[in-house]
């Protein structure tokens, strides 16, 4: 089955430019080129993974965003002509999963939403737990005292990754690698800010986080099972 | 010093004296340089006293000889009237007779009670005393009344010549000196010349005199200081608005632009602050408008670099999707795509840098520190530009020791690096280059070092600059900008750190990278020399105008390298 992608961009010339190159790489697509339109075009073409222009008429990238992660823990990939640290920063906790700035090359996005999509792949049956938190990974699921925590799958993926080896300190490079598939090194702002939507939905307290550990000057690690 | 203890303190003395001496006329010497007032008060000063010394010597002078004048008028009108009435009464007297001294002593009395008189009557000759007495050519005894002993004997002998003289004298009086006034005149008796005199004393007048003279002085004085007062008062009032307008001008050239003289009234002073303030509201508007230009040209570099972007972009895409098929075009079709690839990554990298430095211009850009490894992110810096390297076929020698913690920005410290290393495999002519990493205590530092072409002297300045270039005929390989070294030294500010240059023709150039190890930290020294490499470690200063690392902390040196040596 192909992924099935969602361009917002109201840009048309790249759009099509987009469409073009993601056929190619054997995706289906569809777009959407109002912010307004997003939503509606998310509940009823259920995408594997939408790719949102932050620059919209109609409605700002950052506000379309949050409106689709009220709902969907769809994976977002962000476009944006911005590299600011504030733009990225609000976009990611707007709850975008990863982003690209303009201008990009074909195969770095692809990487991006590749790397989104690949959870469709089958895993084995494991239950992994940090704390109090138990993790069922192929339900893709997780509780605490019965009591389920709606994750994004990139949420999820982050926890995972760290709690399949509690006793390892990740670096940031390295969850960048394990969790968002890059290559090189990158934006670690991507993880930091992950980290603490993360924090937020598993912690008791975010502030004395007990399930995602800091560790100073290195990166982070999953607290005692 | 022991010897002569009394020359020495003497000759200290005199040296402190001429010490102090030199420090009271500076002092006074600066005083009067800085103050109009103190200038305008003490010319007032000088020139009315010289003024009102004349114009008093002057009137002293005129009073002296007026006072005198009518003294002496009266006295000869006195003296003739008493030679007229001593005629009446002596003439027939003889004076070489016994008894005569009785009849002159009479007459005498007569005269002077005659005048006691008269004074009273209005004559203004003042008391006198009279002196009758025969010449002294007379072969007889002398016959004389009254003090013949205070008559001058000089007068005496113009008297016995038979005309009336005067002179002036002072004489002695119980120790009192008392100037006067003789005036003498021969009496004609009927046996011979008498010679009568009549001693005016010019105590009245002399305190008259000495009156006016103090009277004289003392106004003068009360006037000087009145004068210096009114200099004082008038000065002030145009000094006042003067050192105003001073204070408010230096306090509009600190950036105090809304600053203005306060204007009254219409006089010069109020001109001046009009045109002052005239001129303060031009340089304001003037300052502001070249303000929002410069706003306006950073906004639309940014906007234009963002605007930029989309299509960009589309380009780009578009450019791979040809060039992802190139293997099935024909070769003109193939070389036109891969131009066209290769070019869009050079637009792109020239369009992050000018977004980049429109960002550090308009004073945006943040320092996203944190405690990191240093040798990480140098090393990820080398890894991005390894494959240039290789294609120039440049060895890269690495001396990066791990665990140089510091708080900085790892995506600018990497950028840093990475335009460092790039400049540096750009024109070291394919010779090796070296990367050193180095601390202390304070700072951790970044050393690139190649061997290639140098810098010719004063070049070193330069290339920070935007778009310079050492030689317009040099081609870059490296496809950079040539705002990556603008960027790279604006990274290094944004981190309170130093991005040093060195070169020399012929022996390669150096680039050294400087950061404090803690956010807001000083960076007074870098562990890592810049210059050319020298054994043994030189003395601290030696280096011109390069800081060098302070004495005793461990010297990092660039370790001698297989192919060490090319370019020197």
């Amino acid at each position: 089955m192909k992924s099935r992608v969602l361009v917002v961009d109201d840009d048309p010339a790249l759009a099509e430019m987009l469409t073009i190159v993601l056929r190619g790489e054997g995706f289906d697509t569809a777009v959407v080129a109002d912010g307004t339109r997003a939503l509606p075009a998310v509940r009823e073409l259920r995408p594997d993974v939408v790719l949102l222009d932050l620059m919209l008429p109609g409605m700002n990238g950052i506000d379309v965003c949050r409106a689709i992660r009220s709902e969907s823990g769809v994976p977002i990939v962000m476009l944006t002509a911005k590299s600011d640290t504030v733009d990225i920063v609000l976009g990611l906790e707007s709850g975008a999963d990863d982003y690209v700035v303009k201008p990009f090359k074909p195969k770095e996005l692809i990487a991006r939403i590749r790397a989104r999509v690949r959870r469709t792949e089958a895993e084995p049956a494991e239950q992994l737990s940090i704390g109090d938190v138990t993790i069922d990974v192929p339900a893709h699921q997780v509780e605490r005292g019965g009591e389920q925590i709606a994750l994004t799958p990139l949420e999820f993926d982050l926890l995972v990754a760290l709690a399949r080896k509690p006793r390892q300190v990740f670096t940031r490079e390295v969850l960048l690698e394990q969790v968002w598939g890059y290559r090189h090194a990158a934006d670690t702002r991507l993880v930091n800010v992950h980290v603490q939507r993360l924090r937020s939905k598993v912690e008791r307290d975010p502030e004395h986080p007990e399930v995602v550990l800091t560790v100073r000057g290195v990166g982070y690690k999953a607290g005692p099972p | 010093m022991t010897v002569f203890p009394l020359a020495e303190h003497a000759r200290r003395g005199v040296a402190q004296v001429r010490q102090l001496t030199v420090e009271l006329v500076d002092a006074f010497n600066a005083v009067w340089r800085r103050s109009l007032q103190l200038r305008v008060v003490i010319s007032t000063l000088a020139l009315s006293t010289t003024v009102i010394v004349v114009l008093g010597l002057v009137l002293q002078t005129q009073i002296a000889s007026r006072v005198v004048e009518g003294k002496e008028t009266d006295a000869l009108l006195r003296t003739e009237a008493g030679a007229v009435l001593l005629e009446r009464d002596l003439s027939g007297v003889d004076p070489d007779r016994e008894g005569a001294q009785g009849e002159i002593n009479n007459a005498l009395d007569r005269l002077t009670n005659a005048s006691a008189a008269a004074d009273q009557s209005g004559t203004s000759a003042g008391e006198f005393r009279a002196v009758l007495t025969t010449s002294r050519d007379n072969t007889g005894a002398q016959v004389s009344a009254g003090p013949v002993e205070d008559v001058a004997s000089d007068l005496r002998d113009t008297v016995a010549q038979g005309t009336l003289s005067r002179k002036y004298v002072t004489l002695t009086e119980q120790g009192v000196e008392v100037p006067t006034l003789i005036v003498g005149q021969p009496v004609r008796t009927a046996n011979g010349e008498l010679e009568f005199y009549l001693l005016f004393p010019l105590t009245a007048e002399q305190r008259t005199l000495g009156l006016v003279q103090s009277t004289l002085i003392v106004g003068g004085l009360v006037l000087l200081l009145l004068l210096a007062g009114i200099a004082g008062i008038v000065t002030r009032q145009v000094v006042r608005p003067v050192r105003q307008a001073a204070e408010i001008a230096e306090r509009f050239a600190d950036g105090h632009l809304d600053e203005r003289m306060p204007v009254q009234g219409e006089d010069e002073v109020a001109r001046l602050g009009e045109s002052y303030n005239e001129m303060a509201t031009s340089i304001q508007s003037q300052i502001r408008q070249l303000e929002e230009f410069g706003a306006l040209q950073r906004r639309f570099t940014s906007d234009v670099s963002h605007e930029l972007r989309t299509p960009l972009t589309t380009v780009r895409m578009a450019a791979d999707v040809l060039h992802a098929s190139r293997e099935e075009m024909l070769p003109a079709l193939r070389r036109s795509s891969e131009l066209l690839v290769t070019e869009l990554d050079r637009f792109e990298a020239l369009l992050g840098d000018l977004l980049e430095i429109s960002r550090l211009d308009a004073g945006v850009a943040e320092l996203g520190a944190e405690r990191v490894d240093v040798h990480g992110v140098v090393v990820r810096a080398i890894e991005a530009v390894r494959g240039f390297a290789d294609e120039t076929g440049t060895p890269l020698v690495l001396d990066l020791p791990t665990g140089v913690y510091a708080e900085v920005d790892p995506r600018r410290v990497e950028r840093i690096v990475r335009n460092l290393v790039a400049n540096a495999i750009d024109h070291g002519e394919g010779r090796p280059v070296q990367v050193v990493l180095g601390q202390d205590e304070r700072t951790v530092a970044v050393l690139v070092r190649d061997h290639g072409v140098g810098l010719r002297p004063g070049e070193a300045a330069l290339v920070f600059n935007r778009f310079w270039r050492a030689e317009e005929s040099r081609a870059r390989r490296s496809g950079g900008s040539g705002l990556g070294l603008s960027i790279a030294i604006e990274d290094a500010r944004l981190h309170g750190g130093w991005l040093q240059a060195w070169g020399e023709i012929g022996k390669g150039a150096a680039f050294r990278l400087t950061l404090p190890r803690f956010v807001g930290g000083l960076v007074e020294s870098s562990p890592l020399r810049l210059g050319p490499e020298e054994r043994p470690a030189p003395a601290p200063g030696s280096a011109g105008s390069v800081p060098t690392p302070p004495v005793g902390w461990p010297m990092v040196t660039v370790p001698p390298t297989g192919t060490s040596g090319a370019g020197r």
